[in-house]
Parts: C-alpha cells; structure tokens; sequence
C-alpha cells in the first residue's frame, strides 16, 4: 500500500518538472503563464495524496485553498496580459 | 473491493496528468498547449480526488473531496478562457499549421477603436 | 428572492466543508453567508431565480450531466490520441459560432462546456457570436461546424437555463 502511494506521489512530482521546462524554455510570456497555472493544478494532486499517505487530512483543505487562489492569480495575470502588447 | 477502484482511479489520474504534460511540451503553440494541458490535467486532478472520495465514502475527507470537483471545474475553465483572451490581445499568432482565423477581424476592429484611449495608460500615472 | 437562494447554497456550501451540524457551527456559517450576500449580492442579475422551481429542469440537468461526463472522456483520449501520435495530426484554428440561446447563464455555461469538449476552446463572445479555438477543423462550412461544436449541447442547455 505505502509502496504504491510513494510511486504516485514520485510520478506526479516528476510531472512539475515538464512544467518547469515550459517555464523556463517558453518563448513568449502567455507560455510561462499556461505551464504556471498547470503547474497549480498539479499541485492539488500531490496534496490528496500527500493526505493519504502521512494520513494528516488538514492537507485537503490547503488543496482546496490552493485551487482558488491559483485561479485569482491566473485570473489576474490574463488580465495584466489583455491591457498590453507584445511589441509594448 | 473498494481499495481497488482507488487505486485504479489513481493511476488512471497520474496517466492523464502525464498526457497532459507531453502536450505542453510537444504541441507548437500556445493555444493548442493549453487545450491538451487544461483538458487532460483538470480530468485527471478530477479522477484523483473522486479516488479520495471513493476510499473514504460519505465522510468529512469524501465530501470535502467531491465539493472539490466542480470547484476545480469551473476554476480551470475560466483560467483558460481567461489565458487564451489575454495571449490573443497580447499579439501572440497562431501557430504555423493553422488554417482559418476569424477572430482576427474583430480584434482588429477593436485594436482601430480603442488607439487613442488604451486602458490602464491614462489613470496609472 | 435571488439574495435567499444565494444565501441558502453558501449555507450548504459551507457546510460540505466543515461536516458537523452543532449549533455553534451553524450560526458561524449563517453569520459569513450573510455578511458574503451584504457585500457581493447586488453583482446577481437575478433573472433565473424564478425556473428554480420547475421540475423538468431538473431532469434535463440529470441528462446534461451524463452527456456532458461522456464528452469529457471522449475528449481526454482524442487529446492523448493527438498527443502521442507520432506526426500530431492538428489543423488548428479559430471559428465563429453563432448560439440561439438568449439569457447570459446560458450562454456561460455553454462557452464552459465547450472548453471541456473533445478539441475546442473557447475565446471570446461578442453579443451573440462565440468565437472558439479548434484543434481540428473538420470543414470550412459554418453550417456543418456549427452543428459539430455546439449543436451537442445548446439544445440540453436552451431546456435548462432558458
């Protein structure tokens, strides 16, 4: 049973590192933004299991946390984003 | 009976995770790596959490997990409505493979309005 | 009325959250929907409260819901399909789409579904056009696209929402 959470909990930190490449590899802006809010939504899966497997259950609300303010922050960016342009 | 319909969803939630991650990094353009990335990653982080609320049933963790579902919904489609608007305006092209573009008239018409008075120039002083 | 209805699903909201019904913890809960419903109530426009009560909604939900779980299934594999494939079969671009239906709810919900449907996304409504991003665009007839993006849900989502 431990076994099989440790190698789903590796697996989906492993995931982080493909959005990490997108960061720093992304050649425009809107790039870096989509791989960051993947990233966050990522994030909630690591903390399920992560509940799971220390069975500390506090870690669901700090997902369900983490969902809402990852979306303010897209939300805002996507704004700051619409009110310029590329050659600004 | 029930550890094992856990597990499954589990595995099947990281594979979908994984899909989606090989999209960000192989499809061309920003556009398309946000379709594969929001579709597949917001379906798997759903499959994860019903995995949580199938091992623990109708109790505090289950419920909290299965209000978490149409949260996370709603949250990851606005965001990619709201990337893929704000990455348009922002003068991103579409991809080299793409056939049609509709939409440009429009932003066009917009982007002709609205020169002389460009939103947040003016009153950020 | 729209006040009382938003006031009643924060209640419930919060508490699937917090899972025990001791007096205390309703009365706090009570307390933070209405202060919520103070502040944020006046950004409703109020103008579906009265369909709450109609029954056959209900059903055409229950069938939207299945319609639309099966949606999403079929477009995590067409996505992993094109992912994996070694070529990538895409042919993206952006189209236009007119909707039929008329109140803003629905319009919304509709623009949402669509983003969780097999290969498009939505970008952008302009009154009563929705312009949507297609990974694979079939045909250059906007009668065939049409159908082929919206047509699986307007008629769900026109029985519920208008």
């Amino acid at each position: 049973m431990d076994q099989f959470l440790y190698i789903m909990l590796y697996l989906q930190i492993g995931l982080c590192f493909f959005c990490l490449y997108r960061i720093i590899r992304g050649p425009t802006i809107p790039d870096r933004m989509v791989a960051i809010d993947i990233f966050g939504i990522l994030v909630v899966g690591i903390c399920v299991i992560l509940a799971v497997l220390t069975d500390r259950m506090f870690i669901i609300d700090i997902g369900i946390a983490w969902i809402i303010l990852s979306f303010i922050g897209t939300l805002t960016l996507a704004k700051y984003l619409g009110g310029k342009r590329l050659n600004d | 009976m029930t550890d094992v319909i856990f597990r499954i969803l589990l595995v099947i939630g990281v594979l979908f995770n994984f899909f989606g991650c090989i999209g960000l990094i192989r499809l061309p353009d920003v556009y398309n790596r946000l379709q594969s990335a929001t579709k597949c990653v917001t379906l798997g982080t759903c499959s994860i959490l019903l995995s949580l609320a199938v091992k623990y049933g109708f109790s505090e963790i289950g419920l909290k997990a299965l209000v978490a579902i149409p949260l996370l919904f709603f949250a990851a489609t606005v965001a990619a409505h709201a990337l893929v608007k704000g990455s348009y305006s922002f003068g991103v092209k579409l991809g080299e493979q793409s056939v049609i573009d509709e939409y440009k008239d429009h932003a066009d018409q917009k982007k002709n309005a609205g020169q002389d008075e460009i939103p947040g120039k003016e009153d950020t002083r | 009325m729209k006040n009382i209805v938003f006031f009643i699903t924060l209640l419930i909201f919060w508490l699937a959250l917090t899972f025990s019904v001791s007096a205390a913890n309703i009365l706090t809960g009570a307390a933070a929907s209405l202060i919520t419903v103070l502040f944020f109530g006046k950004y409703l426009t109020g103008e579906n409260t009265g369909k709450l009560l109609q029954p056959a909604r209900y059903f055409w939900f229950l069938l939207f819901l299945l319609v639309f779980i099966w949606e999403c299934l079929r477009a995590n594999f067409d996505v992993a399909y094109r992912v994996l494939h070694p070529r990538m079969p895409i042919k993206p671009g952006i189209v236009k789409v007119e909707l039929g239906l008329k109140s803003d709810l629905a319009k919304a919900i509709l623009a949402n579904s669509i983003t969780m449907t097999p290969g498009t996304i939505s970008v952008d409504l302009v009154g009563n056009v929705l312009y949507v991003h297609w990974i694979y665009v079939g045909s250059f007839d906007p009668a065939v696209y049409q159908n082929k993006v919206a047509g699986r849900f307007e008629k769900y989502i026109g029985r519920i929402f208008d």
